[in-house]
């Protein structure tokens, strides 16, 4: 039995990633159960936790806060695979920029930041914001996770706001960027983590690999 | 390479069912919407936008339940519009599994709903859908107005100011509608929508008018359009996701190809 946890902190749509995670269980013929709880004991018994995220940062980190969730992740990524979605993956960092400026977890270091009013593609033409769409990830590095996954696959994102894929990519462990007028870091694996900007259940047979492949990963690189 | 444009199938569905007809060779029940949206996704689309057309109160349970059978097996975007006027109305859609909403009617009659629900729900699943008629003479600079109630009642709103205050207030993207092209065949606005992409930061949705493959192409290339929509050309198996993908990929526009 394979015991996923979906951390519910009140923030918006689990369904999708909850649905997502059965259905490459039921691929891979394991017997696979999917809890979306906000219960710290469920989480800690789990085998791996999903840790996702949705809407305004502040919204979200004022719940992570509340219901004492940055201690529940930090607890799981010291004892089991994790994976932080979209904003999940953003309420790691340092800080955002969203709202005003968030401190977030500081279990990663580095700074969330907007797009930008003004944000060009290459060749000059306005780019719209939020990034919403399905964008190419180049792998930066091997890793178990994306095993099955072409390099430059394209995955779902929305966000307005980003990580920039910069000189501090290596220590914070990047290991997928994209670009969108922006060098972004789309991916980070660190043991026992692995995030994404982009939506792994949204992204198709792309994005069902990637959590297939969580359902098997041991956390390590 | 960068972010692909979406090519966005809808399906109208009253009661549980697709209408407006859909005809596939090979599929087993054409009016199911759980088996035309997973058909659609296996083909490529990029999101599933599944507009509800039912009227009763009795029908609106059945369409949760669709949305929940699509939800567990369709793993793209989904858009669920019709009938959005409440939180609560947000609210069970999300739950059934939506990834986002299409509020259109609701924003005209209150357009402070359309704040509170990006507050509430975050602007990444506020969809406005804008519904605008030519109301301009043919030698005067063009000008669109707003109409609800499918292009019958006219609300005297611009529908260039309609978007930017949409935006303000928080929506995430704009289905743009053109009541003059909507079901016509004979392609989008394309003034239409550039003028309503340039206005707004947030990408925009070309709808109505589609007939050709030609037509999506030129809603991208003219119509500075980041998605289009269509739901006729695909039903009726004119073309494939396919096809429309190959097509706009030799016009240089950049798709996701599967």
């Amino acid at each position: 039995m394979n015991r996923i946890a979906v951390i519910d902190y009140g923030m918006g749509n689990l369904h999708s990633v909850a649905k997502a995670l059965e259905h490459v269980g039921s691929q891979l013929g394991q017997q696979t159960e999917v809890l979306v709880t906000p219960d710290p004991q469920l989480i800690q018994s789990a085998d791996r936790v999903i840790f996702p995220g949705v809407g305004a940062i502040r919204d979200c980190m004022a719940e992570i806060i509340r219901l004492g969730v940055g201690d529940i992740v930090r607890e799981a990524i010291a004892t089991k695979p994790v994976f932080a979605i979209c904003v999940g993956m953003q309420a790691l960092m340092s800080r955002s920029q969203e709202n005003g400026g968030v401190d977030c977890l500081g279990l990663i270091d580095g700074e969330v930041r907007f797009f930008g009013d003004e944000l060009k593609d290459a060749a000059g033409q306005k780019l719209k914001v939020p990034h919403m769409g399905w964008n190419e990830v180049e792998q930066l590095g091997e890793h178990p996770m994306w095993e099955g996954i072409a390099d430059r696959s394209r995955f779902y994102f929305v966000h307005s706001y980003y990580l920039a894929h910069d000189a501090q990519s290596a220590a914070r462990g990047v290991i997928g960027a994209s670009h969108y007028g922006a060098e972004v870091a789309a991916a980070i694996a660190r043991p026992n983590l692995f995030a994404t900007q982009f939506h792994p259940e949204k992204s198709q047979e792309a994005g069902l690999t990637l959590l297939r492949n969580f359902l098997q990963w041991d956390g390590q690189a | 390479m960068g972010l692909a444009k979406r090519i966005i199938p809808c399906l109208d569905c009253e009661n549980g069912r697709v209408v407006k007809g859909v005809q596939f060779l090979d599929i087993r029940d054409a009016g199911d919407p759980v088996e035309v949206a997973k058909r659609y996704c296996d083909a490529g689309a990029d999101e599933i936008t599944f507009l509800d057309i039912t009227a009763s109160h009795e029908g609106r349970e059945t369409t949760v339940h669709t949305v929940e059978a699509i939800a567990s097996q369709v793993f793209i975007p989904l858009t669920v519009g019709g009938g959005i006027r409440t939180l609560e109305d947000i609210r069970t859609m999300l739950n059934a599994g939506a990834d986002k909403v299409g509020i259109n009617t609701a924003a005209v009659t209150n357009p402070d709903f359309v704040r509170a629900a990006a507050e509430r729900f975050g602007s990444q699943c506020i969809v406005v859908a804008i519904d605008a008629k030519r109301v301009s003479s043919e030698n005067e600079e063009p000008r669109w107005e707003i109409f609800t109630h499918g292009g019958r009642k006219p609300t005297g709103l611009d529908a260039i100011e309609w978007a930017r205050k949409m935006v303000a207030y928080g929506a995430g993207e704009i289905l743009l509608t053109s009541m003059d092209k909507d079901g016509t065949k004979s392609g989008f606005d394309l003034e239409l929508n550039r003028a309503v992409s340039r206005a707004v930061p947030v990408p925009i949705i070309a709808s109505g008018g589609v007939g050709n493959l030609q037509h999506l192409a030129d809603g991208v290339l003219e119509g500075e359009a980041d998605a289009v929509l269509a739901a006729s050309i695909f039903h009726f198996q004119e073309y494939t996701i396919g096809e429309a993908k190959d097509y706009m990929a030799q016009r240089g526009i950049e798709v996701r190809l599967v």
